[in-house]
């Protein structure tokens, strides 16, 4: 057992003891989790599933239902491209495939260099600024679909093969 | 009771029934490709809505329980127009290759869409990019033809405890997938097939093997010999419109030898020598105390997966012996085969079973080429055969009766009773009996254990001594039973049980999950009863009584759990990972 392991044994053990006999415990455990390590790894599901005497398919239907948990390291910076009403309107989707498009990324996942993870959110609270996209926690409103690129570089080269 | 109409009609049902089975009662049917009898209500598909009386909404018939002074509507146009709409919607997320589904005219939804007479698509088709899965070598999953109705899913996590399927992501990203999406090969599937068995579509069937067994058949260079299990004779006659429950074996014979088997075995004669060897296992631990009690049977490939990977700390309870048709396989390459001077390499065996696990098992472990070469060639599910007998153009119906080869063929009543739950305890008890008693039984029918009751225990007093059996199946029954045998190990108490029989499906091979479709408890009544009725009218209901059986043992294997027993007539377990990967 490497040293890896065993930590988050003895990390699993402890959440599961802290959240023992509580009523929706494994959602919590896998925010805690999350937290801890910015996604759920498989070792890390695995490991719950044993502690908390749960099916990982169970644990999996969990993680996978709700948006809010990742199965995936997150990367350097956090796109979050809004697709409220009034973005959307004011044309994120051309937006969103822009950025799939030059990051080779779908929604969720991570780029293979690990700099850019993108993120789809519902409402960012500043519609006057429509269509927004967040990065990190710089807010950059009224974009259009030729400033993407530039803005991205702001965050170091991407390698779009890497 | 409750009293309310439906359509008019005057229904009168317990307190709880749904509203679906108590329009049962007044012969109506309410459609839907959710609701499955063994399972609870999902409510998953919507096209069970009725309409009631005082409520503006539609309301699901399958979730919805029936009400005192209720009037319902079940059909009337608008309620069939909005089930139209809703199979139309079906169909928008399903593909359109039903000419080449292994359920083409075998289908709930094709049934339905052709009832309905949905003649164009109304909504535009999309289809989610998920691939097949094949990697079983058992069952195929095919998620893009998956209506979601979770019946699998519910099978897998409910009925049989395994948790390998689970409904994944949600809304149009839903998917039917073991954890993490990794391939089911790689998950806790045991391989069981309940899912393609409940399965109102094409999304999960059985890997077919049919063309494997023409390919040997032509093969002239190869001996085929063929065996049937016990539980296939009384399902297969469903796919020819035979009443449920009807015993083809001897019809069965004929066919196997029309379709140019050299020999006609039956798994049936290998079941009374998995009698002769676990019988002597259980006398072994239970008279001379060589050997942990409680034996816990091991015919069943299913429940052989489910224990090595859930239930590791068991291995020692688990009799070692083969299931029958691998013995029936081995003994075909070995004995056979020097009986009539044949190499074993040139020799086929086809295993025709109620089963997909079975698929599984002819490769499992190095014992299972115990002859030298793999042992069965190839297991076939009940539904395989029905199609290759159509494919051949028998006129199945109207063949004449034939008899067994008799050398591997000829089975005792307790040989057939292996395809329903209960049979192999009730089988091994009666040559237990006779073993340590010297006398057979005076009542050989042991109706305690028989049934379809989840857990089944029954005391058999044998030589002044008590012996306490359980028997379990559907694995969601199965730890109850193996955490009293746990309990009693903790305390330093005897054990609760001194054999337990387990059968991963419900009913036991009767409602394997390769038998033929529409599985319900009646269903596994009526084939077991076919089962059962095939035990009274036998002549000889031992296992130790079987002329050929004895024969086996006086002129090649020697003794029961002797050297050449144990070789080629045992095996060994080990504890495995839940999940591969």
């Amino acid at each position: 057992m490497t040293e890896n392991t065993k930590n988050m044994q003895e990390e699993i053990a402890n959440l599961v003891e802290k959240w023992k006999g509580k009523e929706g415990n494994l959602i919590m455990i896998l925010h805690e989790l999350q937290n801890y390590y910015g996604y759920i790894p498989r070792p890390a599901a695995l490991e719950l599933s044993r502690a908390l005497e749960t099916p990982l398919a169970r644990i999996y239907e969990v993680i996978t239902f709700y948006n809010f948990f990742k199965l995936s390291p997150p990367g350097k910076h956090t796109i979050a491209l809004c697709m409220g009403t009034a973005c959307y309107l004011k044309g994120a989707p051309v937006l969103l495939n822009e950025i799939k498009n030059l990051l080779n990324v779908e929604e969720g996942q991570t780029t293979k260099d690990g700099l850019f993870q993108l993120d789809v959110v519902r409402c960012l609270g500043c519609c006057g600024l429509a269509p927004v996209i967040k990065i990190d926690e710089k807010v950059y409103g009224k974009v259009q679909k030729s400033q993407v690129m530039g803005i991205l570089s702001e965050y170091g080269n991407h390698n779009q093969e890497g | 009771m409750i009293k309310a109409r439906i359509n008019n009609i005057p229904v009168e049902v317990e307190e709880g029934v749904s509203i679906l089975d108590a329009a049962k009662k007044a012969q109506i049917k309410i459609p839907t490709l959710c609701k499955h009898p063994d399972l609870p209500p999902g409510a998953g598909c919507g096209l069970c809505i009725v309409r009631i009386k005082g409520t503006p909404k539609m309301l699901r018939a399958c979730s919805t329980p029936l009400e005192e002074g209720m009037e319902i509507t079940t059909h009337d146009p608008e309620i069939v127009s909005v089930r139209r709409t809703v199979l139309e919607l079906i169909l928008s997320n399903h593909p359109n290759d039903c000419l080449q589904c292994g359920r083409n005219n075998n289908c709930e939804l094709q049934s339905l869409v052709a009832d309905f007479g949905i003649r164009e698509e109304s909504f535009q088709k999309f289809l989610p990019d998920v691939p097949k899965d094949d990697s079983t070598r058992t069952i195929v999953l095919d998620p893009q033809k998956c209506i979601r109705c979770g019946r699998c899913v519910k099978v897998c996590q409910e009925m049989q405890n395994v948790w390998a399927l689970s409904f994944l992501e949600r809304g149009f990203c839903t998917r039917i997938s073991p954890a993490g999406d990794i391939k089911l090969a790689d998950s806790p599937c045991i391989r069981c097939g309940q899912c393609s068995n409940h399965c109102p579509t094409g999304a999960i069937v059985e890997l077919d093997e049919t063309a494997k067994v023409w390919e040997l058949l032509q093969d002239q260079g190869k001996h085929c010999v063929v065996q049937i299990a016990p539980a296939v004779r009384v399902a297969i006659g469903e796919a020819f419109g035979y009443p449920i429950g009807t015993n083809l074996t001897k019809k069965l014979y004929a066919l196997l030898r029309r379709l140019g088997f050299k020999a006609v075995f039956d798994t049936n004669f290998g079941a009374d020598v998995t009698i002769m060897e676990e019988g002597s296992e259980f006398i072994q631990r239970f008279a001379h105390k060589k050997g942990p009690l409680p034996l816990i049977t091991s015919c069943c490939p299913g429940w052989v997966d489910f224990m090595e990977k859930f239930h590791p700390d068991m291995i020692d309870h688990f009799s070692s012996c083969k299931s029958p048709h691998e013995i029936v396989g081995v003994l075909s390459k070995t004995y056979y085969a020097q009986k009539k001077n044949i190499d074993p390499k040139d020799i086929a065996v086809v295993s025709i079973m109620p089963c997909t696990a079975k698929k599984n098992e002819i490769i499992r472990c190095e014992e299972m080429y115990a002859s030298g070469c793999q042992d069965v060639d190839v297991a076939l599910t009940t539904r395989e055969l029905a199609r290759m007998i159509k494919q051949a153009g028998i006129d199945f119906v109207n063949l004449p009766d034939e008899e067994p080869d008799h050398m591997l063929g000829d089975y005792t009543g307790a040989g057939v009773i292996f395809g329903a739950t209960g049979g192999v305890m009730e089988a091994a008890i009666r040559t237990a009996y006779f073993l340590l008693n010297g006398k057979n039984l005076d009542k050989l029918e042991l109706t305690q254990i028989r049934g379809l009751e989840g857990v089944k225990v029954a005391e058999i007093p044998i030589n002044g001594k008590n012996v306490r059996v359980a028997v379990a199946h559907g694995l969601n029954h199965v730890e109850y039973v193996l955490n009293k045998v746990r309990e009693a190990e903790k305390n330093n108490q005897e054990p609760p049980y001194h054999f337990i029989e387990v059968m991963a499906c419900l009913g036991g091979c009767v409602g394997g999950g390769g038998q033929p479709y529409g599985v319900t408890d009646e269903l596994r009544e009526k084939r077991a009863a076919g089962v059962y009725q095939d035990d009274k009218e036998k002549e000889k209901r031992c296992s130790h009584e079987n002329p050929f059986v004895q024969q086996l043992y006086k002129d090649f294997l020697g003794s029961p759990l002797g050297d050449k027993s144990e070789h080629l007539l045992h095996t060994h377990y080990q504890a495995r990972k839940v999940y591969a990967k």
